[in-house]
């Protein structure tokens, strides 16, 4: 009978022997959830430098929705990714479906509403006096919000950590849209699933560890910045 | 011939509360002009409604340059520059922050160095140009604050109580800095002190500021 014990054993086993399959699932994760926080960070901070900035109509409406999107349940992300990219769908042309693209798409989809709103949350924070002291040292209104966005940039890291923390850990949205091919759209998280399903349980607790590791470096990253914004503390840039 | 400032009959009100009211006022160039007054009527208002921080309800700030008028806008404000009661510094080094006018207006990174080194010394940072500006102390920030400003060579300096909440020592250097500008650099500066002393000791021009009203000292 399998135990949880030999389990883990033969986990360690392949984590150790760094076993092909596994690095590849590991990659390709790293690949998709990066870009999709990547993709989040370049949208979502000027947007949500923007809603802290400008007095925008309907800016009110706007957070709302942000928020509301910070929560989204991402099965229903997934469905609704699905929607959009399936043969019938008004992005079907792309062909993106079943492919690390739309599992992209999905994630930034995820993400983007927690790095706006916490973006937004961190510029908002910034002492107004930052703003005034800019603007009577001669800063332009670019190079005054650049200011601003600079002083946040604790918060924003934070908001960058706990994107990149949801879309690690998701595997409802993925699923849906990447189809869990092996080699092509296997993730850690759908493996973990399908590897359950199937009995085999050395990959999937093996990787389990993997992603309780990254979820743990995640969380430290995200206390060290958050104490590195209170302390005042952390790396001195633009010398 | 410098920049020069005069004020048209300047009102602003706030909550419908009159703060300043036909306040108009000519500042004589290369002067130390200094505004006094009890506390709430409108000294700092007034202060930013000069440095073109804020802008009046009535009337009109007008900035003069070889006796023409100069149209409000970056140009004429990257002229002039106030010191913030709360100074506001920037989370990064101590040179950064002296840096950072120098280095929005694009000035090369050899001359922003000559420059921020030189005011360092003067205000007596120059051992903390590498520290984290944040970990000053209060008297240190206002410093900071007064390198900041000076190290852009304004036409106006505007000082708004550039020695409250910090210590004797602290004050007297930062006192010691104004003279000196005064002396070497003839610009106007206007600045804001509940001390009489010090308006006697740092000012060429005093002006009292009652009811919304300005008035000669």
């Amino acid at each position: 009978m399998y135990t949880i014990l030999q389990g883990f054993g033969s986990a360690f086993r392949l984590i150790i022997a760094l076993d092909p399959e596994l690095l590849k699932i590991i990659w390709l994760s790293l690949k998709v959830s990066g870009a999709a926080l990547v993709l989040a960070i370049a949208l979502g901070l000027p947007l949500g430098a923007l809603l802290a900035l400008k007095r925008l109509p309907l800016r009110g409406l706007i957070l709302s929705l942000i928020n509301t999107g910070m929560g989204l349940p991402p099965v229903v992300v997934g469905l609704f990714v699905y929607l959009l990219l399936s043969r019938s769908g008004p992005l079907g042309f792309l062909e993106l479906l079943y492919t690390p693209g739309a599992m992209i798409f999905a994630q930034f989809i995820l993400a983007f509403p927690i790095v706006t709103s916490l973006s937004h949350t961190a510029i908002v924070n910034v002492n107004p006096i930052i703003r005034q002291a800019a603007q009577v040292l001669g800063a332009n209104p670019l190079q005054e919000a650049l200011t601003v966005i600079r002083e946040a940039r604790y918060g924003i890291m934070t908001g960058g950590i706990a994107g990149l923390g949801r879309v690690t850990a998701e595997v409802g949205a993925v699923i849906m849209v990447g189809g869990n091919i092996a080699g092509y759209t296997r993730v850690m998280t759908t493996t973990i699933a399908l590897e359950t399903d199937k009995g085999n349980f050395d990959l999937a607790i093996a990787l389990g560890i993997i992603l309780l590791g990254l979820s743990l470096l995640i969380n430290l990253a995200f206390r060290a910045v958050q104490r590195m914004g209170r302390s005042g503390s952390g790396v001195v840039l633009w010398d | 011939m410098g920049l020069s400032l005069e004020l048209a009959q300047i009102s602003k009100a706030y909550n419908g509360r009159v703060i300043l009211q036909d306040c108009s006022w000519t500042f004589e160039t290369g002067f130390t002009h200094v505004l006094m007054g009890p506390n709430g009527m409108g000294k700092s208002t007034l202060l930013r409604i000069c440095a073109l921080l804020e802008a009046p309800d009535h009337g009109r700030v007008n900035y003069l340059g070889d006796n023409r008028p100069l149209a409000i806008g970056l140009e004429l404000k990257r002229r002039i520059t106030l010191l913030l009661p709360g100074v506001g510094v920037f989370n990064t080094s101590v040179f950064n922050n002296v840096a950072y006018g120098l280095k929005i207006r694009g000035l090369q990174r050899r001359e922003i160095e000559e420059r921020v080194g030189a005011i360092l010394e003067m205000v007596g940072l120059a051992d903390k140009k590498r520290q984290r500006a944040l970990e000053l102390s209060t008297g240190q920030s206002k410093r900071l604050g007064l390198a900041r400003a000076m190290v852009l060579e304004p036409e106006v300096l505007f000082l708004d109580e550039p020695t409250a909440s910090i210590d004797q020592e602290n004050s007297e250097i930062i006192e010691r800095i104004i003279l000196e500008m005064k002396e070497k650099k003839r610009a106007t500066i206007i600045m804001v002190t509940h001390d009489p002393a010090q308006a006697r000791r740092l000012g060429d021009r005093l002006l009292l500021i009652k009811d919304g009203r300005l008035w000669p000292g």
